[in-house]
């Protein structure tokens, strides 16, 4: 068996995959010159018939997935989380999500941890583009662990799903295991003072910085929200009912991101103090992941002053 | 499906451009020109070339067809009412709200449409993820796109037929309704695509040229692209935009615009 906790969220998918490949042939995986970073290439090597290789060319790739899901297949098309949204997102459009074609895209490389590449690598604007899209599930896993899960869901339950990777190695945070529901909020700390609503690798941070308030007395709950669409209204307005105050995290531009979506829930249902931390509007720089999260304001100290500040909002 | 002789096809691909106006007159808007140029070409594939069956619309083994210029979707429409995959009663509700007829094809409404399509350049793709379905699944059927020539100025066109040579897709047949005008104007003023035919060569290619309102030309040219073995066949049909009503036939303007109740009238009678 793997042990998927050694491994980061795209080798664990890559790894994954080739094992769901075993068990279901109608699997098929798509990538564009990628899959030696994408970790596609561990699939191609065990299923090379199953395996089609795109060349650069995103567009082409994605409607090539779509054709295939027409006829029963369940396609995996991976590319660079950059590449999987704004290069072929018309073709997303009209023939994926229009048709509700059950095509599985999964992006490695998300966010601005991919650090040293720059812009043009760090895919900042990914999750706002996916959750624009009707009939689309938007997926950012926490950890190596809920990756496996993830994949799993999206193999299983028909329709478009978008999911959404890093590059580096991200701290576990299921240790013990992980149970993932599409649409369900996974609560991992128990508080009443305040509640993070974090995603993908900022999931992680959250936790610490709730061990970090619980040192000055704050019992802050702590939600992972990697299933950003569809969204659990619940669990945010439960969130926002029992605590009062809200902070959401994300490696992702505030606009159109997770910060924005829990905003439109907190406001149409029970509304709390809000502070939203992710990229403000700005394309980011070339430079080591965990320098470019702190120049960014996406560190667990940088959450744990959130928290206080919309502790003190709170009427 | 009902072996027509030539002469039979003619008069449904002369009742299918009929429907076209009717349904284009009816809804108040939508593309004639690139409807017309087609329906020999739609004609040939639905009453000759194609396996299909109407009364079981997803049936596995079915060829596929794919018309990548979504727009032209009227031709596609009356082909599909007239070979009976639903009433014919349904055409006049083209465009209008609560319409299975969309005004660019939806999969996800039509009986007997196997993709959305109206962003143009994509069918190609998707008819290669269909081809590649088949030769994984060892399955006989048959993929056809028909694409517009004005389409071809899309880069994604050209990622498709790059792609499709390289998988060595024998099961999958482009067709080009090359009827020279786009809406902006010709499209060797807009953009050129010549030098056309070689192009398509350079990529690994068959290619088959016809004049794509000649019956005979056309139902032979889709058998021979059938017999290709080791690559894909793109024929490039020679076609006439508007093709069948004087004042429409070359005319820019009749891209998408419908007739008014006299031009019409006009039309029918010349189609008649």
């Amino acid at each position: 068996m793997t042990d998927y906790s050694e491994l980061t969220t795209r080798e664990a998918f890559g790894k994954f995959l080739t094992e769901l490949g075993g068990q279901d042939a109608r699997i098929v995986v798509l990538d564009a010159d990628l899959s030696r970073s994408t970790m596609t290439k561990y699939f191609a090597r065990a299923y090379p018939e199953r395996f089609i290789q795109c060349g650069l060319a995103e567009q082409n790739m994605v409607s090539i997935a779509a054709g295939l899901a027409t006829c029963g297949r369940i396609p995996f098309a991976s590319t660079f989380a950059v590449f999987a949204s704004s290069r072929c997102f018309d073709q997303v459009r009209m023939s994926v999500a229009q048709p509700r074609t059950n095509v599985k895209i999964v992006s490695t490389h998300g966010g601005i941890t991919v650090g040293e590449d720059g812009s043009s690598h760090q895919a900042i604007e990914d999750i706002a583009l996916y959750c624009s899209l009707p009939n689309f599930n938007v997926v950012a896993p926490a950890d190596s662990i809920e990756t496996v899960e993830v994949i799993r869901a999206a193999a299983l339950t028909e329709g478009p799903f978008y999911v959404r990777l890093g590059r580096s190695k991200t701290p576990v945070v299921y240790t013990s295991g992980c149970k993932f529901k599409l649409g369900k909020a996974d609560i991992l700390r128990e508080g009443r003072d305040a509640a993070v609503i974090a995603t993908g690798i900022m999931v992680y941070m959250a936790v610490n910085a709730a061990d970090l308030l619980a040192k000055s007395g704050i019992k802050c709950r702590v939600l992972n929200m990697s299933s950003i669409k569809p969204i659990d209204r619940q669990a945010i307005d439960d969130a926002s009912t029992e605590t009062g105050a809200i902070v959401t995290a994300e490696e992702h531009l505030l606009h159109g991101g997770l910060g924005s979506i829990v905003a439109q829930v907190l406001a149409s249902g029970t509304p709390a103090p809000l502070a939203s931390l992710g990229i403000k509007d700005t394309y980011c720089k070339s430079g080591k992941p965990e320098e470019l999260l702190a120049a960014n304001g996406l560190t667990a100290e940088d959450i744990a002053d959130a928290v206080k500040s919309v502790i003190a909002r709170k009427k | 499906m009902t072996d027509y002789s030539i002469e039979e096809l003619k008069g449904i691909a002369r009742k299918l451009r009929r429907h076209v106006i009717t349904m284009i007159s009816s809804a108040g808007s939508g593309h004639p020109g690139g409807s017309l140029s087609a329906a020999d070409i739609i004609t040939a594939l639905y009453f000759r070339t194609m396996r299909h069956n109407p009364d079981d619309p997803r049936w596995p083994d079915r060829d596929r067809f794919i018309l990548s210029k979504g727009h032209a979707a009227p031709v596609l429409y009356a082909a599909l009412a007239e070979c009976g995959y639903f009433p014919l009663e349904w055409l006049t509700t083209l465009r209008k709200s609560g319409t299975c007829l969309q005004g660019h094809t939806d999969s996800t409404l039509t009986p007997g449409v196997d993709m959305s399509a109206g962003s143009l350049g994509q069918g190609l793709s998707v008819g290669i993820g269909m081809a590649l379905a088949a030769k994984l699944d060892k399955k006989e059927y048959r993929t056809y796109v028909l694409l517009g020539d004005g389409e071809c100025q899309e880069g994604q066109v050209w990622e498709a037929a790059m792609f499709a040579p390289n998988y060595k897709l024998d099961n999958l047949t482009a067709i080009v309704d090359y009827n020279g005008l786009q809406l902006d104007g010709f499209t060797h003023q807009i953009m050129d695509l010549e030098p056309f035919v070689e192009k398509w060569r350079a990529f690994k290619w068959e290619v088959i040229e016809i004049d794509g309102h000649d019956m005979q030309q056309v139902v032979g040219a889709l058998q021979k692209s059938a017999l290709v073995k080791g690559r894909p066949v793109v024929i490039v049909a020679k076609t006439v935009k508007g093709k069948g009503v004087s004042y429409m036939e070359n005319n820019v303007d009749y891209h998408g615009k419908a007739p008014n109740k006299a031009d019409t009238e006009t039309a029918l009678r010349e189609l008649a």
